[in-house]
């Protein structure tokens, strides 16, 4: 863990691409888990999808939690090549603030390695930092996935999920480090690897 | 086993016990009779000595009753109810006798061998029992004698007490019909002449065996000692509740917590010793005002352990408002189920058990049916593909087999402008302008016509994946025997 977070990586920085780290191919996404006993967010279509993979990379058991208004339903068949569905256990809440309430308590209870919070107000810095405190005593993450650019100071990491598309590659998906508060930002290009259950980095795709 | 000792049987008999039991909450003066829909009319199902003496009985039609007397008060029977009540008198009469059962619908029957001394002799056991019941406001009837039949017989016919070993001489003057047996067939020994029990033991029994079947000697060997005849006496289910009357007030949140403890603990040695784990437990405080308050725990696995069971109940005790203090905690297990002991092994999770005391503890705050898991499910209808089912009551479960990739979200159909059977090469969806870059498809999912499912009235289904340019990989369907163009899910 230490190794990968002081990681700062070859940084090329061109006139064109600002701010890119030389991919290497079939490699660890750099800052890929993030700090664990931390609160991370992640916005973009793809939030989902590094929600799974992450949850697949932590392993054990994860908690889901969700406002019961969304009709947007996370579907086991579907991320099941992720994790596997009887590791998630999915809780519905009235309100955002039961939202934070009960990922808090899950955060602290160290039962669960993961708790992703769908959020979908931006919250403050005391809520911020007492998630950051729960995930401390309980040593595990959290992982709000937040509307674009409704992000809390309090997070460590903050990242921008897009899908690509690529006529070769179907699972495709840039990932922007957009806020870091431990090491620099970056942008990969990354496909789910399902034979071996992992997110590897590619390179980008042409335009 | 007893040799040498004679046994002696008691039999109650409480001939108006459902009026007794509701004339005891609510004095009525004058007739008064429970009512009771039967054969398609409403009948007479219990009356009180007064509406006897207006001429009324028992399964009169109620519009009868009314004309005889029309002054008469009436109320609605309720068997249930009377039931629980004779168990409450059964448990009362525990205090004359380890040994009793039920008889019947309105009776008890006590096997008082070796008891009665206890009380001052029999007929002091007796009076004492008249004199409770009658404070009671329940009318009884006693029987006395060596046997079940015979103490029955008294009880019903006549009440008195038979002489140890004399069943037979106190049971002769009484009518055939003391002997537990069918109308039919009393009536049928009526018209033989054998009119009286004393009749029938000196009759000859090979003829009446033949003629009646060995039912009726059955019982009138039962009755005069001839033939063995059991009571069952009816155990105290278990009763998971313990309470603790405190001589001083507390309010402490600290005092109640230590208090809820002592508690627990004498809760989870009740459960211990039946094999049973709390499911839902309920707390009641009283206050010295009087005034009571309940905490409910609903637990996410049946448990009984003190250790684990008391941190989750923190949060309800803390939101009680203790007044000018408590001064009575009681606890009870409202919901138990079993819980048999295990064998503790290296594979035995600990992680699991502190998940399910979380999803108890966040049950508490949002609601047990509100923390959910996916189960597979057999069907190829997306939505139906898995279940959702309360995590407090399902076991989780593998087997996910997809044949075909399914998306990683699904969301209610959301219409988009398109015709034709193959995906569009343009469209708008969410007010994004999206342009197809990748297909596949066509996957055909018919609907399941056995069952009723309002989203599939449009028929056929035919699913592709369409990955667009702008990189949004989205589930799209075309109902060809309906036409229209659907999204419905997100691909990873």
């Amino acid at each position: 863990m230490n190794s990968l977070r002081s990681y700062q990586g070859p940084v090329l920085f061109g006139a064109r691409t600002s701010r890119y780290i030389l991919p290497m191919l079939n490699a660890e996404v750099p800052f890929f888990p993030p700090a664990t006993s931390r609160t991370h967010e992640v916005c973009g279509a793809g939030a989902y999808v590094f929600a799974f993979a992450l949850a697949a990379r932590l392993g054990s058991n994860t908690m889901w939690v969700r406002e019961n208004w969304d009709n947007t339903q996370i579907n086991p068949t579907g991320f099941a090549d992720f994790l596997e569905p009887a590791a998630l256990t999915v809780c519905n809440t009235g309100n955002q603030s039961e939202t934070l309430a009960v990922a808090e308590e899950a955060l602290r209870s160290g039962a669960i390695s993961l708790v992703v919070m769908q959020l979908n107000k931006p919250i403050g810095l005391t809520e911020g930092r007492r998630l950051q405190l729960a995930a401390r005593d309980g040593q595990s993450t959290g992982l709000a996935i937040i509307p674009e650019g409704m992000g809390s100071n309090a997070a460590e990491t903050r990242w921008r999920c897009t899908p690509m598309f690529d006529p070769k590659d179907s699972t495709l998906q840039k990932w922007d480090l957009i806020k870091n508060k431990s090491g620099t930002l970056g942008v990969w290009h990354v496909r789910w690897d399902t034979a071996s259950r992992r997110i590897i980095m590619v390179p980008p795709a042409r335009e | 086993m007893f040799d040498g000792i004679q046994r002696r049987v008691v039999s109650l008999w409480f001939p108006r016990l459902a009026s007794d039991r509701v004339l005891r909450q609510h004095p009525i003066e004058g007739p008064f009779v429970l009512t009771l829909k039967q054969r398609n009319a409403n009948r007479i199902y219990c009356l009180n000595a007064a509406a006897t003496q207006h001429g009324l009985h028992q399964g009169m039609p109620y519009a009868d009753a009314r004309a005889f007397c029309p002054h008469l008060q009436s109320w609605v029977a309720q068997p249930e109810q009377d039931q629980r009540f004779l168990h409450t008198l059964r448990r009362w009469a525990t205090r004359y006798c380890p040994w009793v059962g039920l008889e019947g619908k309105n009776g008890l029957v006590m096997d008082i061998t070796g008891s009665a001394h206890l009380f001052g002799g029999e007929a002091a056991m007796l009076t004492d029992m008249r004199l409770r019941l009658m404070r009671a406001g329940i009318s009884t009837q006693i029987g006395l004698a060596d046997t079940r039949g015979a103490a029955w017989a008294l009880a019903h016919y006549g009440e008195g007490v038979a002489p140890s070993g004399e069943a037979l001489a106190t049971l002769a003057a009484l009518p055939v019909a003391a002997l537990r047996i069918e109308d039919s067939i009393s009536i049928a020994l009526q018209r033989l002449g054998l009119r009286s029990i004393g009749d029938l033991a000196r009759a000859a029994r090979a003829p009446l065996t033949r003629r009646f079947g060995p039912g009726l000697l059955l019982r009138l060997d039962q009755a005069l000692g001839a033939r063995p005849e059991e009571i069952s006496p009816y155990a105290d289910p278990p009763h998971y509740a313990v309470r603790m009357t405190l001589p001083e007030p507390i309010g402490l949140l600290s005092d109640v917590m230590a208090g809820a403890e002592r508690l627990l603990v004498q809760l989870c040695a009740k459960l211990k010793a039946q094999e049973m784990g709390a499911r839902n437990l309920c707390m009641s405080l009283r206050r010295v005002d009087q005034g009571q308050q309940q905490v409910e725990l609903r637990l996410a696995r049946p448990l009984r352990d003190p250790q684990r069971i008391l941190p989750l109940f923190e949060r309800g005790l803390g939101e009680v408002d203790a007044g000018f203090g408590i001064d009575q905690l009681r606890l009870e297990a409202t919901q138990v189920e079993a819980l048999p002991v295990q064998q503790i092994s290296h594979v035995s999770a600990g992680e699991q058990g502190k998940l399910e005391d979380l999803i108890s503890r966040l049950g508490t705050r949002i609601g047990l049916e509100n923390i959910q898991r996916f189960l597979p499910a057999d069907s190829h209808i997306p939505e139906r593909s898995f279940i959702i089912a309360p995590a407090a009551y399902s076991d989780p479960a593998g087997g996910w087999v997809s044949t075909h990739s399914r998306p990683i979200t699904l969301f209610p159909p959301e219409p988009i402008a398109a015709t034709g059977a193959r995906p569009p090469r343009r469209f708008r969806w969410r007010r994004m302008s999206l342009t197809t870059g990748r297909t596949t498809g066509p996957e055909r999912i018919a609907p399941e016509w056995w069952l009723q499912d309002d989203n599939w009235r449009s028929g056929l289904r035919d699913y592709w994946r369409v990955e667009t340019r702008e990189g949004r990989r989205l589930w799209l369907f075309y109902t060809p025997q309906n036409p229209g163009w659907f999204v419905q899910g997100e691909f990873a």
